[in-house]
């Protein structure tokens, strides 16, 4: 389990899916980049908070049976590429929603749900995942 | 004091739902009329991914949806008030805040008064945005509350909360007066360390409830100078369905008056979120002019009256933005009790 540290400079992301754009090439980027990749030494300075869009669809998904011990509580369950409305792709846990209707191009939008916890003390780490647009 | 009320608000309950019937089952009780007596057809459970962050969240995030013309750095507090805070230490409210971006100009607490801490936070918010303290205050009712295996409590206790963005500008509801009726009577709590609440049976009825919210809402009518019949719906608290239906008859409130702002049959007690829940579906109806009566009641003990007048800005507000509570009740999915005892950690699990 990563350190609070690390959780705590992931909070933007995990909560607000805050990513960065590239202020010379446009292109968008979640996680955050500090660079560039494409423009390089261009990007720098030019980098700026994106919020990517809360609501997008399947790409793609794929049902785990299989589980990490940390979600074997949930199981089995859906975990999706989501392509959010600005066109960013996102992997993440769907939940909420009956295995028979997911499908690909599937309305969903992202929410708040706790993502794993550092044993019976240690900290909730909370997080995005996507429920299906009602 | 200027004119303070509620600017906007939103609601969340998780979808899954367990039945009394399925409860009774596993400890040999007849749960049908268990439900029955208690008048509560089902109730809400949280998925293992939910807790009072998470509720609180989404239902903050509803109320934000539908005013996107407040800049949510004008939020000057934020009170979460529950009795399952996920952290014993550690407060819910800044997670809250944070999911709506409020943060860091800002105070935030979390709140704690058995099944009342979201109507205190409310009262507490009209007093910072009234003074001129704060622009805007956030105060969130929610709860995944516990009941021990096999107790009353049990087919009772659920799952769901509300938040009320409380300000001065455009209110949709303004709040006339809010007023408290406060003792110390212990009919129910939980110690430290302890995950089960103990509750003193009978006693939670008449030196309790009832005493708590007739008197509030007495001395709410007495100073407003009207009667039952000047309101067009009263919420009370509900820790079943019984007592509201009980208590709102003693004060002479109809069943119509009560019906929807009277959620515990089809979702359960949700403590903390209980009174916000049934506030929120009644303003899911209201219109201009409608008049609103409030009593919360929260153990240990005390009772939070509110008389609420529906303004013209109502038709203005962007209700649409947001899912109604008849929507988000509306899609739910039963839950057998093995199912129902994991979600809700009732299983040791190997480390």
């Amino acid at each position: 389990m990563a350190g609070v540290a690390r959780e705590w400079r992931e909070i933007p992301g995990r909560y607000n899916l805050k990513g960065t754009k590239c202020g010379n090439c446009g292109k968008i980027f979640f996680p955050a980049r500090s660079f560039c990749p494409v423009c390089r030494r261009a990007s720098v300075g030019k980098m700026e908070e994106y919020s990517i869009s809360r609501t997008g669809k399947v790409f793609s998904f794929s049902i785990v049976h299989e589980a990490p011990e940390s979600n074997s509580i949930q199981k089995p369950y859906v975990v999706a590429m989501i392509e959010t409305d600005d066109g960013v792709k996102i992997t993440a846990q769907l939940v909420d929603v009956e295995f028979d209707q997911v499908c690909i191009g599937m309305p969903v939008r992202a929410v708040m749900r706790k993502l794993s916890t550092d044993g019976e003390s240690g900290v909730i780490r909370y997080g995005y995942k996507f429920v299906p647009v009602e | 004091m200027m004119d303070v009320g509620i600017v906007s608000y939103g609601a969340y309950v998780p979808r899954y739902r367990i039945k009394p019937e399925e409860i009774g089952r596993i400890w040999g009780v007849d749960g049908k009329s268990m439900g029955k007596g208690l008048m509560i057809n089902q109730k809400s459970v949280p998925s293992p991914d939910e807790d009072v962050v998470t509720i609180a969240t989404e239902a903050a995030r509803y109320m934000m949806a539908r005013v996107p013309e407040v800049d949510p750095k004008d939020i000057g507090a934020m009170y979460v008030g529950s009795e399952s805070h996920p952290y014993a230490v550690k407060p819910t409210s800044t997670i809250v805040a944070e999911a709506i971006e409020a943060t860091p100009n800002m105070t935030a607490a979390d709140m704690e008064f058995a099944c009342k801490a979201g109507t205190a936070g409310i009262q507490v918010c009209m007093g910072l945005v009234g003074s001129g303290m704060i622009r805007y205050g956030v105060a969130i009712g929610a709860d995944t509350s516990q009941g021990a295996p096999g107790d009353a409590l049990e087919y009772s206790a659920s799952a769901g909360g509300a938040a009320y963005l409380i300000g001065t500008e455009k209110i949709i509801a303004k709040i006339n007066k809010t007023l408290s009726f406060t003792t110390d009577t212990p009919d129910f709590w939980r110690r430290e360390g302890q995950p089960y609440p103990k509750h003193g049976g009978r006693f939670t009825g008449e030196p309790a409830y009832f005493r708590h919210i007739t008197s509030a809402a007495k001395m709410m009518l007495e100073d407003r100078g009207t009667k039952p019949e000047d309101y067009d719906y009263a919420v009370f608290h509900q820790p079943n369905g019984k007592f509201p239906t009980r208590v709102a008859a003693q004060l002479g409130f109809t069943p119509e008056q009560i019906q929807y702002g009277l959620l515990t049959p089809e979702i359960g007690n949700t403590y903390s979120g209980a009174v916000p829940l049934g506030l929120a579906n009644v303003l899911d109806h209201a219109k201009p002019g409608d008049r609103i009566f409030v009593t919360s009641y929260g153990s240990g003990a005390g009772s939070d009256a509110f008389d609420i007048t529906v303004t013209d800005e109502i038709a203005n507000y962007k209700r649409d933005n947001a899912p109604v509570l008849e929507k988000i009740l509306s899609k739910t999915i039963d839950l057998d009790y093995g199912t129902y005892a994991k979600f809700k950690g009732k299983i040791v699990m190997p480390e």
